[in-house]
């Protein structure tokens, strides 16, 4: 007893932390530490599309464009393109030619593919690998040809991408091809893609290629920062095409081959991923110019260094919340972003409305950053429905009544924490188009006064209503409140609060509002089939125009007439017209006159009540620099770098074992078992009893 | 003793073609193949075509139990249920709807699993046979009634409050483990010294007052009289007589387990993040995935019945009376 107190008061003394979750080779690494939560789905450039995959995607894949790190608005920059292509007319508009010339003597990461005697490779010897790199790896230039072949690969029979249907509609010949391709090659094996030529899509010369678009379709430069639009070798997909490579997991879909300044070396979405710096990449220059408040943040302090700055990020798979940010506050990961749970325990928001870091936060270096996302979330009407859809006046006054009833401000505060800022129309701040003050307002349900926007009263609500012919909410021929349905999918008793505020909302006009709760796929299939009454999505930009938001009220694309995104079904011809012009304009004082008009349409329509645009809060702790959101560029971690001596400091300052509850264990233990054990001796000589 | 263990491999099978059944009834219920189509496709820029060609690929565009359409056998052979079940008795589960190998998944998780549930297992079943022989020792005594208090208050607590409440005293005030992760090998002791921790102390409750209710069934009876009678100390008692017919009951209930352990803990694997197989079926839930979904409940199934069988055997093992031939 005494021996085991001595050694628990001397281990200490040791100076080693016990907690740390990581293997004692990668300590004083210059290793980034991050965390995910769903395992991503796929890492094929072709179909990956969510931020859960594009984390690592990004880092590996290298279309030919990309955004300014640090510029605002977003920007588009050449990446490994010698400049931005820009669009060029041929036929009078009738096609647009886009020309992108790669820059020479770009290599990819060290691969198996890229060496002849790894093709045909003995099925026992794929069964033994526990990855793909214990083969030898070779590299090879970029060219323009693996462009190409990746946009034939958006066809490609066996894999869904799912933009496929989009390009259809643009690349020359895209439509016609995915059938042609459907009818070529082999079921499983591999199909080379080199011997269907796209009329669309073909080589110029050996670093430069053209993509031939119908029509005007100015937002397409977009597209060529997207993954789906980066390199793939060919050589890699006839490598995982081998017998048994699929049987090991060993696929294009999980072993990214690109030539992005990461490789991924370590893949287990079940427990943890690993990028490593690939020795091939070319280094990039860190940029030299962002906003003008960047250089007292620091965030030029790098300017013109070489990336990346980290060796290896590892990912560590975190299911759960409290796990994660215990795991961020001991500084076993770098970053963190932040729950409802913990928002209390992160931050401070000021009377201003000014979000801090708190005063726990702070005294560890903590470090807060905020971003308006390009995003947006709003509760529809469902312009089909008999009582609250089509354009008679008497609906769009209901309407308008609802849109002002529901304080957003009110649902920001309560469920949000405040993160968000309240929409006016579909265009989130940051996008060219959208109005800022006062005249960004939407006048149905605000006024501005006293330099703020201010939300209508329920007064003005209720006239509205009684204009509609519901006064107090109630339908004149049965005498009955009036019966709104909201259609939602909950997640669990969680969502109560939401579902009873809503209610509330509408009980202010006299409304009776009656939730229909149902899973995820049945609230898909009522929005498809267009039964829905009320309902609240979001949406979040593919990219930073005017056209990707607006797009969501389109007449032509009503969700329920086909598969649009135009969930409300709302279509006014008005509309529509202003839609197909504005969309094949660059930004210009007249585009924005369009989207002025489109804005005021859709607000005195009032097809959704305009809800917000999340405000996303991240931290980070004072050892990582360069750290600013963007919510486009999804290749931001080669701009990080690390103060690896102070986390190493400060995780050995924040974490030192306490042993004392250990020796109190023992103590307690003795102090139950020496009584019980006398007990015991004393019940053994005692002598028996009568009775 | 062989033609019974055949007897009973015989039985598994209608057994297991009911569990399919019913699991297939159960996730078609609630989902349809397009609902997968549109889990594993995404919400953004999806087409109907798309969703079609999904189907198509993975032969969810075929019916669901019966094809009316067809003649004859291919009746019942040309649907999902067939071609989706045939191979789960081979032990062939092919791919995951994200085109993972099971097969594969299984192997490299089960590993994870096993290094969480067997210590629990064995330390649990040690742990609580102690406490219970300590209780049953004192019986009657302030130690025996707080001990079944004890065990009374352990039992009323969520295993989730368990778990929150020994990462939070254990990993982040402490700081003695870490909180939440996994590495193969010896590293893995780290990881999961304190999930087994957690398994053993939130099983004690339970655990400790059903054997202790055996032990004392025990003690009552006259073969302990007798012992007493002739003059054994109680620790004699207890330890060579009680505890040794109490193990049949123990044994068994304890047997029916050991196949179990490779599904893993759903809970657990969750919040200390180790990628067993436990989370793989809850992930597999959550993104609809019934390739998965059936190929776990299959190896449920089997390894239930496996551990049942198992259970059967043991008992002629610990009780000489018992024999199956004859």
């Amino acid at each position: 007893m005494r021996i085991a107190l001595i050694l628990l008061a001397f281990l200490p003394g040791c100076g080693e932390v016990w907690n740390d979750p990581y293997p004692a080779s990668e300590r004083g690494g210059n290793i980034l530490y991050s965390a995910f939560e769903q395992r991503p789905k796929h890492l094929d450039p072709v179909q990956s599309y969510t931020s859960d995959e594009s984390r690592f995607t990004r880092q590996v894949y290298e279309p030919p464009l990309q955004y300014h790190y640090l510029k605002r608005p977003y920007e588009l920059v050449p990446l490994t393109a010698a400049e931005i292509p820009r669009g060029r007319e041929i036929d009078g508009g009738k096609f647009t030619v886009y020309e992108v010339r790669i820059r020479p003597g770009i290599r990819y990461q060290p691969h198996p593919a890229f060496i002849e005697s790894n093709f045909g490779l003995p099925a026992e010897k794929i069964r033994d690998l526990e990855s793909p790199y214990e083969l030898s790896s070779g590299t090879r230039e970029l060219v323009a040809e693996d462009y190409v072949y990746q946009v034939k690969r958006l066809a490609h029979p066996r894999l869904h991408s799912p933009v496929l249907g989009l390009m259809s509609e643009y690349i020359v010949g895209m439509r016609e091809y995915a059938k042609a391709l459907r009818s070529a090659g082999a079921r499983d094996g591999w199909l080379d893609l080199r011997q269907y030529p796209l009329e669309g899509a073909e080589v110029v010369n050996r670093y430069t290629y053209r993509i031939t678009l119908k029509g005007r379709y100015p937002q397409f430069v977009y597209w060529l920062a997207m993954p789906f639009f980066s390199p793939v070798p060919w050589e890699a997909e006839k490598f995982f095409h081998q017998p048994g490579m699929a049987e090991k997991n060993f696929t294009l879909d999980w072993w990214p081959v690109g030539t992005g300044p990461y490789m991924l070396v370590e893949n287990n979405p079940n427990a943890r991923m690993v990028l490593e710096r690939n020795p091939s990449f070319r280094g990039e220059a860190y940029p030299a110019e962002g906003e003008p408040e960047d250089a007292a943040a620091g965030l030029l302090a790098d300017a013109g260094g070489t990336m990346p700055f980290v060796d290896r990020v590892v990912f560590s798979r975190e299911k759960e919340a409290v796990p994660y940010w215990s795991k961020f506050l001991q500084g076993y990961y770098d970053e963190a972003t932040i729950g409802s749970d913990q928002f209390d325990q992160a931050v401070r928001v000021s009377i201003e409305g000014a979000a801090e870091p708190s005063a726990e936060m702070l005294e560890k270096g903590i470090r807060l950053s905020t971003l308006v996302s390009a995003s947006t979330y709003y509760f529809g009407f469902n312009m089909k429905d008999p009582l609250v859809g089509g354009s008679s006046e008497r609906a769009r006054k209901l309407r308008q009544a609802i849109s002002i009833a529901v304080d957003v401000e009110e649902y920001l505060s309560i469920f949000q924490n405040g993160r968000g800022v309240v929409a006016h129309s579909p265009i989130p701040p940051g996008i060219f188009g959208r109005r800022e003050g006062a005249e960004g307002i939407n006048p149905v349900t605000h006024v501005w006064r006293d330099g703020r926007a201010e939300r209508r009263p329920i007064e003005e609500a209720r006239g509205l209503l009684a204009e509609a012919g519901y006064p107090g909410g109630r339908d004149p021929a049965t005498g009955a409140p009036l019966l709104i349905h909201f259609d939602t999918a909950t997640r669990g008793p969680g969502d109560k609060p939401r579902l009873d505020w809503w209610r509330k909302q509408l009980a202010r006009l006299g409304i009776q509002l009656e939730v229909r709760d149902t899973d995820w796929n049945r609230f898909q299939e009522k929005i498809r089939k267009g039964t829905q009454q009320m309902y609240g999505l979001g949406w979040a930009a593919d990219y930073p125009d005017a056209e990707n938001f607006l797009f969501l009220l389109h007449g032509p694309q009503a969700r329920a007439d086909g598969a649009g995104a135009n969930s409300s079904n709302y279509g006014n011809p008005k509309f529509d017209a202003l839609f197909e012009r504005m969309k094949s304009m660059a930004n210009s004082p007249e585009r924005q006159k369009i989207i002025d008009a489109m804005v005021e349409i859709a607000r005195r329509d009032a097809p959704w009540v305009f809800g917000f645009h999340p405000k996303d809060f991240s931290l980070r702790h004072a050892w990582l620099m360069n750290a600013k959101p963007n919510d486009m560029a999804g290749n931001t971690l080669k701009y990080l770098r690390l103060d690896v001596d102070r986390r190493e400091a400060l995780r050995h300052e924040w974490n030192a074992p306490v042993l004392w509850p250990l020796a109190l264990v023992l103590v307690a233990l003795a102090s139950f078992g020496v009584p019980a054990l006398r007990s015991y001796r004393r019940r053994e000589r005692m002598a028996a009893r009568q009775g | 003793m062989l033609a019974y263990v055949v007897r009973r491999v015989l039985y598994a099978i209608p057994i297991l073609i009911g569990v399919n059944l019913i699991t297939f009834a159960l996730f078609f219920v609630v989902n349809t193949p397009d609902d997968m189509a549109r889990m594993q496709l995404g919400v953004k820029r999806v087409t109907p075509e798309a969703i079609e060609k999904w189907k198509q690929e993975r032969g969810y565009d075929k019916p669901l139990l019966f094809a009316s359409g067809k003649e004859g056998f291919s009746r019942l052979t040309e649907t999902i249920f067939f071609e989706k079940s045939l191979k789960l008795f081979a032990f062939d589960f092919g791919q995951a709807e994200d085109r993972r190998d099971i097969g594969s998944e299984i192997r490299a998780r089960m590993g994870p699993s096993l290094a969480l549930a067997i210590p629990v297992f064995i330390v649990g079943i040690l742990v609580n046979i102690t406490f219970a022989l300590l209780m049953a020792l004192f019986r009657a005594t302030a130690l025996d009634f707080w001990g079944v208090v004890l065990c009374v208050a352990m039992m009323s607590i969520s295993t989730l409050f368990y778990i929150i409440g020994g990462q939070y005293v254990f990993a982040k005030l402490w700081n003695l483990v870490p909180i939440s992760g996994y590495d193969g090998g010896i590293d893995a002791a780290r990881f999961v010294i304190l999930p087994v921790l957690i398994g053993v102390v939130s099983g004690m409750g339970s655990g400790s007052r059903w054997y202790r209710t055996i032990f004392l069934e025990e003690m009552g009876k006259d073969y302990v009289r007798t012992a007493r009678a002739k003059g054994l100390a109680e620790s004699a008692v207890l330890f060579r007589h009680v505890l040794k017919n109490a193990m049949i009951p123990i044994l068994t209930g304890a047997v029916v387990l050991i196949p179990l352990l490779f599904l893993g803990s759903l809970l657990a694997e969750s919040f200390f993040g180790i990628p067993g197989l436990g989370s793989y079926t809850i992930d597999a839930i959550q993104a609809q995935d019934f390739a998965v979904v059936r190929s776990m409940v299959f190896i449920g199934s089997v390894l239930y019945i496996v551990g049942l069988l198992l259970t059967d055997l043991s008992y002629t093992l610990v009780d000489p009376r018992i024999r199956f031939d004859g």
